[in-house]
């Protein structure tokens, strides 16, 4: 008994011990979590010139000149920063260090995980209806956004795209008025990033801020709260820092906040409100295909789904107008009742028949469906990690993910109308004997959304790091192949996706010679 | 002797897990087996549910119909000593959803193992009660897909679990009592991101540990068990499942379940044994509400016998239990 007892304690320290050595230590952290501050290889000080999205002139908002730095009110500025750099909690290094590797970057991190938190389809009514989120009641359930991929394109864009203006109009302003930074100033003031010459006045810190902020407002309304709390944490972090004085912020939070209102103007009118379309629309599109002698696309969920947003092919692009729409539409599938279509279901029921280890882990990897940022979100997430790379100043990283969103939201607006077009249906729908291995999307088969994306994608990144541009096409090209062998799409889906993509995508390309940029 | 080869173990399968979990009925009873006997078997079981929680949310979704999961397994025990008995199990399982156009799946699970020890024996009244430490883990075995749920045939993590189990048997009437806690190791999943209730920017997922406890009680004889159980998991962390999203392998799965086992040894052929039971999900968190069955048939081989015969024959020896 004596004997046991001794055992066991030692059985249960030794259990202890594999527990502590192994198990125990499980802390996860993201691939971003630990990055050096941003120190661009060129501040690019004459961005102020490039060329606008929106906004007719960087000087479109007034910035008024800032006190000079012999002023009282600038000297009780360098105090304030003083006092916090002289007690900076752990925490409050922490929140430095994670703003320090760049606002674009960041605010484009909160913009993938709001996109994934609000990319959840609404639950039915008791009828079998289904319920549709409201920007007028964001907090009720369905919540507003339901951020799919259309919804998600577009919401990137739109801060990406005024984030660029805003920046632009900040750099002109930073050149005009030449403030240097308080780390500059005054050689007592410890800078917690890395040193540079770039004006501080007004903050870009604070215009990304404000301007993400402000444009959040309007595509996670529910949000507001958690993104000015945000706000706060990036403006104090670079008070905090060094690089910024209270009136460079303030300066800088305005200026964000006035470039958003136009971008939301803009947003209001762009015909995405009106993308739910009304049943009137729905049943169209079934007998339009119907009179044409094609097999109508049906929602595959149950209950029945209304189609994902079959207006959005209408939204205003920022690249491409309505014309290039019709222009970049390519020619129909093969005819639902044809021998090409039985061959090309055939095809799909092959291959997905008993996938791969290896087919499934590709599928899985692009699948970026319920729950996720969503392809948009994706390709941000890969131009973000050679973006990190490449030094860029917070102007040209905000110019990057500009023409990478708005090529996004346009490769949305092209597929959009090429599916509601043809109103193709899914494999699926032709054979009930195919399983996929991911979720069918609620909307018409041709062309696939991935592969549209991802042809778009790719075009654009080639061209700003030409040395990924073979890296980028065979990330879209296996992109473009998981939905074929995940039993979602047929192969024409994806191979015209990646090229209407890619089209969508040389107009970023177009942009991105003229905008004064390279 | 005798009576220690008819007290062993009888091994039913229970499931716990939304995707199934091969457990060994004798690592959560009061039963041993004696020196150097091995009790190997198979058990058949199946489990289905349609309805399931999101959260506290209770639905069925016609999108996936009822999902149900078959299980082959293959389980033996070998008495190390008398009072140390090392349990293993391999679970070959296949999961489907009869709606919905999501692919089934179907694999070699984790390998499970337990080391399961006698450590106090006394009388206590009229009856006797055992103390058991027992200590176990599993290790996947293949390289399934665990971020498939919920289809997937498992979790992908590896376990470690600690376990303490009383038993008390009064004539032919006992109560067997156990409490569990298993670590879980971190996995990796096929995509880069994943939402839990924040963005994670990395491939790695941090798996909640879960306690569990199981209590039997019943009738126990040389030639038959009988038995009622309620049992339950409780993970410590997890995120609940949004309305309407899709489950996670880090979800907060809980669930209390109600059912029954039997043994029985066949009749002059006391080698052998049949085992069988059910069980019904009566509460859950982010699992299925299942309904399981499961029926299986034991074989004990004594290798003391055998050796002792071999020696018998050879050396003459005398010797006897």
């Amino acid at each position: 008994m004596r004997i046991q007892s001794i055992t066991f304690r030692r059985l249960l320290i030794l259990a202890i011990a594999i527990c502590a050595t192994v198990a125990c230590n499980k802390s996860v952290s993201d691939r971003t979590a630990n990055l050096a501050p941003l120190n661009p290889a060129n501040q690019d000080l004459n961005a102020g010139n490039w060329k606008l999205v929106l906004l007719s002139r960087p000087d479109t908002f007034p910035v008024v000149a800032p006190a000079a730095t012999s002023s009282t009110g600038y000297l009780a500025d360098l105090f304030e920063i003083k006092g916090y750099q002289k007690k900076l909690s752990g925490d409050e290094l922490g929140k430095i260090r994670y703003w320090s590797a760049g606002g674009v970057l960041r605010w484009n991190e909160i913009m993938r995980s709001l996109t994934a938190k609000y990319n959840v389809p609404p639950y039915q009514n008791a009828d079998g209806s289904y319920p549709i989120p409201s920007s007028t009641n964001p907090f009720a359930y369905p919540y507003f956004p339901f951020s799919n991929p259309p919804y998600a394109a577009r919401a990137f864009a739109y801060v990406s795209a005024a984030q660029y203006d805003a920046l632009v109009a900040c750099w002109h302003y930073k050149q005009q008025y030449n403030r240097p930074a308080p780390y500059m100033v005054d050689s007592s003031i410890k800078a917690y990033a890395n040193k540079t010459t770039l004006p501080s006045y007004p903050s870009e810190a604070a215009v990304l801020a404000g301007v993400s902020a402000e444009m959040m407002k309007l595509l996670y309304p529910d949000e507001i709260a958690s993104v000015e709390a945000k706000l706060q944490e990036a403006e104090l972090a670079a008070i905090e820092s060094g690089a910024a004085t209270r009136s460079d912020i303030t300066a800088g939070e305005a200026l964000g906040r006035q470039v958003a209102q136009a971008f939301i103007a803009r947003g209001r009118a762009d015909n995405a409100g009106k993308a739910v379309g009304t049943p009137t629309d729905w049943a169209n599109f079934a007998t339009q295909a119907q009179a044409a002698g094609q097999t109508p696309w049906l929602s595959l969920d149950a209950p029945s789904r209304p189609p994902m947003l079959p207006l959005f092919g209408k939204v205003k692009g920022f690249l491409v107008d309505s014309a290039h729409v019709v222009a970049l539409r390519p020619g129909p599938p093969p005819s639902t009742n044809s021998a090409d279509m039985q061959s090309a279901t055939s095809e799909v029921y092959n291959l997905v028949k008993t996938p791969s280890r290896e087919q499934m882990r590709i599928v899985q990897f692009w699948a970026d469906g319920v729950g996720t940022y969503t392809p948009p979100g994706h390709w941000d997430a890969i131009a973000a990690e050679d973006f990190i790379k490449k030094n860029f100043s917070e102007v040209r990283w905000a110019r990057n993910f500009a023409l990478l969103n708005m090529a996004e939201m346009d490769a949305a607006i092209v597929c959009w109308d090429v599916k509601y077009h043809y109103f193709n249906p899914r494999p699926s729908q032709l054979n009930g004997q195919i399983k996929t291995l991911t979720g069918v999307p609620n909307f018409p088969s041709y062309i696939s959304g991935h592969s549209t994306f991802s042809g778009a994608a790719a075009a654009i990144l080639g061209h700003i790091v030409p040395e990924r541009a073979s890296a980028y096409m065979s990330m879209a090209q296996e992109a473009s192949n998981s939905r074929v062998i995940g039993g979602i799409h047929y192969r024409t889906d994806c191979s015209t996706g990646l090229t209407v993509g890619q089209g969508v995508g040389n107009f970023a390309i177009q942009r991105a010679t003229t905008d004064g940029a390279e | 002797m005798k009576n220690l080869i008819k007290q062993l173990l009888p091994a039913g399968i229970m499931l716990l897990f939304l995707p199934a979990a091969l457990k060994a009925q004798t690592d959560e009873d009061g039963i041993m087996m004696a020196k150097k006997n091995l009790c190997i078997g198979g058990t058949y079981s199946y489990s289905s549910w349609n309805n399931y929680w999101e959260g506290t949310f209770k639905r069925t979704n016609q999108n996936i119909g009822t999902v149900s999961t078959k299980m082959f397994g293959l389980m033996g025990t070998y008495g190390i000593t008398n009072k140390l008995n090392l349990v293993a199990g391999v679970p070959y399982i296949e999961t489907r959803a009869t709606a919905g156009t999501l692919h089934s799946q179907a694999g070699f699970q984790d390998l499970s193992a337990w080391l399961k020890w006698q450590a106090f024996q006394f009388r206590a009244g009229e009856g006797k009660l055992s103390l058991y430490a027992v200590g176990g883990g599993s290790l996947p075995l293949t390289n399934y897909i665990a971020d498939y749920l919920p289809l997937s045939i498992g979790l992908q993590s590896k376990t470690l679990s600690g376990r303490i189990l009383a038993d008390y048997l009064l004539g032919k009437f006992f109560v067997t009592a156990s409490g569990t806690y298993t670590w879980r190791s971190n996995i990796t999943i096929d995509r880069n991101s994943y939402y839990t209730t924040e963005e994670h920017l990395t491939n790695q997922v941090d798996m909640p540990d879960f306690t569990s406890w199981n209590v039997r009680t019943g009738y126990r004889s040389n030639s038959l068990v009988v038995e009622a159980v309620l049992s339950n998991m409780t993970t410590i962390g997890g995120f609940d499942i949004r309305k309407n999203d899709m489950p996670f392998p880090s979800n907060k799965m809980n669930a209390t379940m109600l059912g029954g086992a039997f043994k029985y040894y066949i009749k002059g052929f006391e080698q052998l044994s049949i085992v069988g039971g059910g069980s019904y999900t009566v509460a859950g968190r982010n699992v299925g509400q299942s309904t399981m069955f499961d029926i299986g048939a034991f074989y004990i081989v004594d290798f003391t016998h055998a050796r002792a015969k071999k020696r018998a024959s050879s050396l003459h020896n005398n010797k006897t239990n």
